[in-house]
């Protein structure tokens, strides 16, 4: 069975930072392609009150809404390999993900 | 520089007396920073900047919380009267709850805090805020390791809320009462204008003090302010040296009480003057202070009596024993009795509460019975200053006030009353006991009287079932006020 992972990306306008922050997950998105893993990129500026809602502070955050429980990561995300662990992407159907693992 | 001095206006804040010692409030459209070590009442600091702003000034605020939950402030404040929630529902009042979730928070690669400030400019515009608090900045620091970035990011905050055009209150934490002035020198980068809490262990009492540090390019009183937290009303700071004891002396004359205590005063006390009695214990000093009630019911003349030592009952029995009833006066509404244990509030508490009576009743005589049960409770610094806050807050109402103050020794005299006490006084009776040919006699006489002539013999007193009776003077004894008492043969 396919598991569905959902994740928010909030990001503060399209700063360098917030650019790279993007690249990266796109990265982890296309490496989980089999599987169905939906990202959101919320501009804080654009939408402060999702920020608000989500009780997000720091920009980039990258929130892991499903599976619950939720967690999260901040910071521009260049770390793939400990993003996926805190994400703990990688436990989940490991045979798929041939490209993150080296 | 200079043009700074000129552009920096200021946004009185409301909370009692603060704006007196901040000369009209802080810096508009800055960054405050208030500092202080746990307990110090930042968070009911915070929270009264914005709820004055809203009660007092129609000034809506947004209240940015790092530490406590908003449901924990809404249930904390409730006991000063502010209905947070209430002013949630009118769009006057908005939280952006920044406490800490249980999770925490990892960091990967270089990150800002660019959600937060557009948060807090989201919700400064949803309800049109002019205040913004954020408590307390210490928290940001304990969640994130990296405190270059946060010191950074503080700096970005302080500026984006410059640009958004609000007054805003920022907390941060201090390690000590008197140490450096917050915990990771947030001060250094974020606010020209700080502002120090503290709560300090004085002679076995804590003792609240307010002191601005520095408003840059505008002015400030310099020095520590007591404060106090009163339910209902929130801080209330006292503002001493910014009083000036300018008393408006006039030479109206009126009644003691008692007819030849008015003739040894050259016509009685002067409408708005101070009288200390000062007295061993059960020379009279109590009796004293009814004659003067009374004697100010008698002219129809509202009459207050704090007191510390007594109850009512005792009073009234007493009283009545003196032949003047204070009962019937009492229900005629020309004498209020208000007896309260010194020791069920700290001085400033003390302070308020009888300067919210005086206000309300509005006295023309009041009777602070003693002054040395006040003293007992405090530390001589405090002390001093409720003494000056007191006098001169009567002194400006022109109320006639009569203290009363314990002699240590029965026989003769030690320091007739503390230095500082004396000086703000404009007389001074004394009332001793006099050993006389093998008893005890009663001697009174006025030490002191500012501006006007007075008898300085000492008379001997007795007290009868009518009050008080000043007989002839003493003029075959000498060496009463010393203790050292001579008889002149004859």
């Amino acid at each position: 069975m396919s598991l569905s992972i959902v994740l928010s990306l909030y990001v503060a306008g399209n700063s360098t930072r917030s650019e790279r922050a993007i690249h990266n997950v796109e990265q982890i998105r296309l490496e989980w392609a089999e599987s169905d893993l939906v990202v959101t990129v919320i501009d804080v500026l654009e939408d402060p009150a999702a920020a608000e809602r989500a009780r997000v502070i720091a920009t980039p955050t990258l929130v892991r809404e499903k599976p619950v429980p939720e967690r999260r990561i901040i910071g521009d995300l260049s770390d793939v390999q400990a993003v996926l662990q805190v994400l703990n992407l990688g436990s989940f159907e490991k045979g798929k993900n041939r490209g993150l693992r080296k | 520089m200079n043009s700074d001095l000129v552009s920096i206006s200021k946004l009185e804040v409301g909370i009692g007396g603060f704006d007196d010692i901040a000369v009209g409030g802080v810096p508009k459209g800055r960054t405050t920073l208030v500092t202080g070590s746990t307990g110090t009442a930042k968070t009911v600091f915070c929270c009264q900047f914005l709820a004055e702003g809203i009660r007092k000034y129609n000034q809506n605020g947004v209240f940015v919380t790092f530490e406590e939950r908003p449901d924990d402030i809404r249930a904390n404040t409730h006991s000063f009267g502010w209905d947070i929630e209430e002013w949630e529902r009118n769009k006057a009042w908005a939280f952006v709850d920044v406490s800490q979730q249980s999770q925490e928070t990892i960091v990967s690669g270089p990150f800002d805090l660019d959600a937060l400030i557009a948060r807090i400019s989201h919700a400064v515009e949803q309800v049109g805020a002019q205040r913004v608090a954020l408590d307390s900045l210490a928290a940001v620091f304990a969640r994130f390791n990296n405190h270059a970035i946060i010191r950074v990011e503080l700096f970005r905050i302080v500026s984006a809320l410059r640009e958004i055009g609000v007054t805003t209150i920022m907390t941060a934490e201090r390690d000590s009462e008197y140490g450096p002035v917050a915990r990771y020198s947030i001060e250094e980068f974020v606010a020209d204008n700080v502002i120090i809490l503290r709560n300090v262990l004085q002679g076995e009492r804590r003792r609240r003090t307010m002191e601005i540090l520095k408003f840059r390019g505008a002015f400030h009183h310099k020095g520590e302010y007591p404060f106090a937290i009163i339910p209902n009303e929130g801080i209330e700071v006292i503002p001493l040296s910014s009083l000036k004891l300018q008393q408006l002396s006039n030479d109206v004359r009126i009644t003691s009480g008692n007819q030849i205590l008015d003739q040894m005063c050259n016509g009685g006390f002067f409408r708005d003057s101070v009288v200390m009695v000062s007295g061993a214990t059960g020379t009279g000093k109590t009796l004293l202070s009814t004659t003067f009630i009374a004697g100010g019911a008698e002219q129809g003349e509202r009459s207050l009596m704090f007191a510390f030592e007594e109850s009512p009952q005792q009073i009234f029995r007493n009283a009545n024993g003196w032949g003047i009833d204070f009962e019937e006066r009492e229900q005629g509404d020309l004498i209020r009795l208000e007896c309260v244990y010194p020791e069920t509030a700290g001085l400033e508490g003390h302070l308020i509460r009888m300067k919210a009576i005086i206000e309300e009743y509005q006295p023309k005589r009041v009777v602070v019975d003693s002054i040395s049960a006040l003293r007992r409770i405090s530390s001589r610094e405090s002390f001093r200053e409720f003494m000056i806050a007191f006098t001169s807050f009567i002194k400006h109402k022109q109320i006639a006030g009569l203290y009363t103050t314990t002699a240590t020794s029965l026989l003769g005299s030690d320091v007739v009353t503390e230095a500082h006490v004396s000086t703000i006084t404009d007389s001074i009776i004394l009332l001793r006991y006099i050993e006389h040919r093998g008893a005890v006699m009663r001697g009174i006489t006025v030490l002191k009287m500012r501006g006007s002539i007075h008898d300085q013999r000492i008379r001997e007193f007795t007290i009868g079932s009518d009050g008080i009776h000043i007989r002839e003077p003493l003029e075959t004894i000498s060496g009463i006020l010393t203790g050292n008492v001579m008889y002149e043969r004859g």
